[in-house]
C-alpha cells in the first residue's frame, strides 16, 4: 500500500539485515571476580602500615562477538583465557561488572525474573559436567518433565510426556530410562539426558561448554554428531566452547580465539586454519600435529601465561609474542576488520608488519 | 544402551538392596541399638495401656505406699516391681510416662531446631552474600547463649507473664521451644556447608538456566541433596534434647513433678539417695543413659554409613 514504506532505502535493508542475522550481541564485555570476599581478608601489612587491598581477577577483559543466527561460533583458547565465563555471563548465571549483552536486540544482562523467562525457554545451556549435570535424586522423568511442566504451566499431562518421549527419541535414548537415575547410566548416556534436558524447551539458541571434553574418546563422535543433526533439524545456532582444535574444525562455521579474556581473533572457521593471522592464532595452531605440514615450522611460546590478577598493559598476549613491539606494551590492540573480513586484534597485522 | 530392558526396581526393594540395609545386617550393635531404642519407643508410647498405673491420676495414688524397693529387695510389694517414689507413685508407670514425655520433648525440639536450622542453613547457603554474613553471626549469637540461659529466660518471662500454673501447663511445648531455640545452629551450619557443596555443582546451575524461582531450586533440587547429613546430625541432635531436657529438669526449670520426664524423675529421687531409696534416682537415669546412648550409637553407625567418602552412592 505505501511505497514508501514497500521500499525502505538502501541503508535501513542492510542495517535490518545486520540485526536479523545477528542473534546475539555481546558489547565491551568486562568480568572481575574479587580475589578475597571479606573485608579482613583484604587487609594487608605493607612496609608497617596496614593497607587494604582490593584485588580482582580479570577473566573477561572487553570483549565484542555477535553470533549469528544458524552458525556454530566455536570459541577457543587454553585454560583460564575465560571462555567458560563468557558462558555463563551469556546464560546470567553471573552478572556482567561491565558491557552489555543482546539477544535477538533485548537487552538481557540487566533483565530479572519473569521478564526474562522467554528467553530461558529460546536460550539453553549444555554443561561440561554430565556426572554433575543431572539432579540425583530425580529420575530421567522427572529431569525432563520439569522444564515443560514449568514452562507451558497449561499443558496437560499426556502433553508433557508425549514431548518427553519426542525428545527422548531425537536424541536416541530409550524411553525405558525414564524411571531410572542419572547415576546409572554412563557419561555418553548422561550427556545426551542433558542434550534432552535443554532441547524439552525448544530453544534455537544453545551454549555448549565444552560438552564433549569429559567423555570417553570414542563417546565424543556420537554425542558431537548428536549436537549437529539437532541444530540441522530445529534450526539451532550454537556457541561452542572448547579447547580442542579438531572439533572446531569439524564442528565451527566462525572461530573466536580467546587470550587472557580478551577475543584476539574472530573468523571464518576455514580461513582461520588456512591463515591464522593473530601471533596467538598462530602458535595455537602450529602446535596441532599434521601430515600435510607445509605451514612455517611450530612456532614456540615463550614466557609464562600472565595471572588475570595483574594484567599486562597493552596487549595482553606481548610478553609472549614473537612480533611485540614498543607500542603493544602501551596500546591495548582493537579488533580490526582485515580485508578478508575476518577480526583480528594486533598492532602487528594493522601495520602490515605481519 | 545395553541393560535398558532391566526392570526398574520399586522403591521398597532398592531400599531393601540399599548400603544402608546391608551393613545393617552386617553390624550387630546397631541392631542390639535398634532393638533397645524400640523398646524405649514402644514402651513409651503405648505407656497408658502398658503401665500398671496412671502416675497424673492422685486417685490411683496411696502415700503409705511411698519409697517402696524394687522387687529383688526386702521389703517389696509385689505390685510395684520397680519399687516406688516419695509419693508413692509405681515407679515401673512413672518411668514409662516419663520416657514418654522425654522422648516427646526431645522429637519435638528437634523438628522446631529441623525446621529454623534448615531454611537458616538453606537460605545462607544459596544466597550467600550479605545475608549468609547476617545469618551466620546471628547462629553464632544464639551458640554463644547456653541452653540453660535461654531457659531461664523463656522460663522467667513465661513465669512473670503468665504466672507458673500456666507454665507448668504448657511445660512440655515451652520446653520444646527452648530446646528448639537454643539448638537450631548446629543444624543450620551443617546444611549450609552441603548446601555450598552442591551450590556449584552444575545441576544448581542447569536448574537456573531453565528459569527455575530460588525458593524452587532450594527446596526441590538442593534440599533433597542434603538430606543425609540432616539424616545424620539428627540422631545426635535428638539425644542432645534429650539430655538437656533431663539437665534443665535436674536443675527444676523443666518439668514439674506432677508430670515427671526421666530428668524430673532422676531430681526428685535425688534428695532420698541418702536415706537408702537409690532407687528412684537410679532406675531412671540408667534409663536415660541407655536411651541417649542407643541414640548415639545408631547416630554413629547411620553416620559412618552415610559419610559420603566411604560410601559414594
Ligand atoms: N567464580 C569465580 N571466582 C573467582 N575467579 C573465577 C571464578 N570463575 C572463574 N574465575 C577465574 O576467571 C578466569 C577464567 O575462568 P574460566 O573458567 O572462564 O576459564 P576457562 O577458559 O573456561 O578455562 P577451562 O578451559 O579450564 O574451563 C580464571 O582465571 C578463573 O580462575
Ligand atoms: S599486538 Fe603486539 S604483542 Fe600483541 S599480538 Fe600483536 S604483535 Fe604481538
Ligand atoms: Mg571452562
Amino acid at each position: 500500500m505505501n511505497a514508501v514504506a514497500a521500499q525502505p532505502s538502501p541503508a535501513t535493508t542492510s542495517q535490518n539485515r545486520a540485526e536479523a542475522e545477528s542473534l546475539l550481541e555481546i558489547r565491551g564485555l568486562y568480568k572481575h571476580f574479587p580475589l578475597a570476599d571479606g573485608f579482613l581478608e583484604q587487609l594487608h601489612f605493607e612496609k608497617g602500615r596496614l593497607v587494604r587491598r582490593n584485588e580482582q581477577v580479570h577473566a573477561i577483559n572487553g570483549v565484542d562477538l555477535s553470533v549469528q543466527r544458524g552458525e556454530a561460533l566455536c570459541v577457543v583458547g587454553e585454560s583460564g583465557c575465560g571462555k567458560s565465563t563468557v558462558a555463563r555471563l551469556v546464560m546470567g548465571l553471573l552478572s556482567p561488572s561491565a558491557g552489555e549483552i543482546s539477544y535477538a536486540g533485548q537487552r538481557i544482562d540487566n533483565m530479572r525474573g519473569k521478564r526474562l523467562l522467554p528467553y530461558r525457554q529460546r536460550m539453553q545451556m549444555i554443561f561440561q559436567n554430565p556426572y554433575a549435570s543431572l539432579n540425583p535424586r530425580m529420575t530421567i522423568q522427572q529431569t525432563l518433565e520439569e522444564p515443560l511442566r514449568f514452562h507451558h504451566p497449561d499443558w496437560t499431562t499426556p502433553q508433557v510426556q508425549d514431548k518427553v518421549a519426542d525428545v527422548m527419541a531425537s536424541v536416541g535414548i530409550d524411553p525405558e530410562w525414564g524411571k531410572r537415575f542419572g547415576h546409572e547410566f554412563s557419561g555418553g548416556q548422561r550427556q545426551r539426558i542433558a542434550i534432552a534436558r535443554a532441547l524439552a524447551v525448544d530453544p534455537e539458541f544453545i551454549v555448549a561448554d565444552e560438552p564433549i571434553s569429559a567423555l570417553d574418546v570414542s563417546i565424543q563422535a556420537q554425542v558431537l554428531n548428536l549436537l549437529m543433526d539437532a541444530q540441522a533439524e530445529r534450526h539451532l545456532t550454537y556457541l561452542f566452547i572448547t579447547h580442542d582444535l579438531a572439533v572446531v574444525e569439524h564442528f565451527g562455521t566462525r572461530v573466536a580465539v580467546m587470550y587472557l579474556g580478551t577475543v584476539c581473533e574472530l573468523a571464518d572457521t576455514r580461513s582461520l586454519f588456512a591463515r591464522p593471522k593473530h601471533p596467538y592464532t598462530q602458535a595455537l595452531l602450529s602446535a596441532i600435529p599434521r601430515l600435510d605440514d607445509d605451514r612455517p615450522e611450530h612456532v614456540r611460546l615463550s614466557g609464562e601465561v600472565p595471572t588475570p590478577v595483574h594484567l599486562p598493559s597493552g596487549c595482553v598476549f606481548h610478553g609472549r609474542c614473537p612480533h611485540a613491539m614498543e607500542r603493544c606494551r602501551q596500546e591495548v590492540p582493537q579488533l580490526i576488520v582485515a580485508d578478508d573480513g575476518n577480526q583480528v586484534a594486533c598492532h602487528a597485522v594493522e601495520e602490515g608488519r605481519l | 544402551m545395553t541393560t535398558t530392558t532391566a526392570i526398574t526396581p520399586s522403591r521398597w526393594k532398592r531400599f531393601r538392596n540399599s548400603y544402608l540395609v546391608y551393613s545393617f545386617k552386617r553390624d550387630w550393635i546397631a541392631q542390639f541399638c535398634l532393638a533397645i531404642f524400640l523398646c524405649i519407643l514402644l514402651g513409651a508410647v503405648c505407656a497408658p495401656w502398658l503401665a500398671p498405673m496412671n502416675p497424673y491420676d492422685l486417685t490411683q495414688i496411696n502415700i503409705l505406699n511411698s519409697e517402696l524397693p524394687p522387687i529383688w529387695v526386702d521389703g517389696a510389694d509385689a505390685l510395684f516391681p520397680l519399687g516406688t517414689d516419695a509419693q508413692g507413685r509405681d515407679l515401673l508407670s512413672t518411668i514409662l510416662y516419663g520416657a514418654r514425655v522425654s522422648l516427646i520433648i526431645g522429637f519435638g525440639a528437634v523438628m522446631l531446631q529441623a525446621l529454623i536450622g534448615v531454611t537458616v542453613g538453606l537460605l545462607a547457603g544459596y544466597l550467600g552474600g550479605r545475608i549468609d554474613a547476617f545469618l551466620m553471626r546471628l547462629a553464632d549469637i544464639q551458640l554463644s547463649f547456653s541452653t540453660l540461659m535461654v531457659a531461664i529466660i523463656v522460663g522467667a518471662l513465661i513465669k512473670a507473664v503468665f504466672g507458673g500454673a500456666v507454665y507448668s501447663d504448657y511445660a512440655v511445648w515451652l520446653l520444646v521451644l527452648i530446646i528448639g531455640l537454643a539448638e537450631w545452629p548446629q543444624y543450620a551450619r551443617t546444611v549450609r556447608a552441603s548446601v555450598l557443596a552442591e551450590r556449584s555443582k552444575e545441576y544448581v546451575d542447569a536448574a537456573r538456566v531453565m528459569g527455575y524461582r530460588d525458593r524452587r531450586i532450594m527446596f526441590r533440587h538442593i534440599l533433597p541433596n542434603t538430606l543425609s547429613p540432616i539424616f545424620v546430625i539428627s540422631t545426635v541432635q535428638i539425644a542432645n534434647a534429650i539430655i538437656s531436657e533431663a539437665a534443665l529438669s535436674f536443675l527444676g526449670l523443666g518439668m514439674p513433678e506432677t508430670q515427671p520426664s526421666l530428668g524430673s524423675l532422676i531430681k526428685s529421687g535425688f534428695d532420698y539417695l541418702q536415706s537408702g531409696s537409690w532407687w528412684i534416682t537410679l532406675i531412671p537415669g540408667a534409663v536415660l543413659v541407655v536411651l541417649v546412648l542407643v541414640v548415639n550409637l545408631l547416630g554413629d553407625w547411620l553416620r559412618d554409613v552415610m559419610n559420603p567418602r566411604l560410601y559414594k552412592g
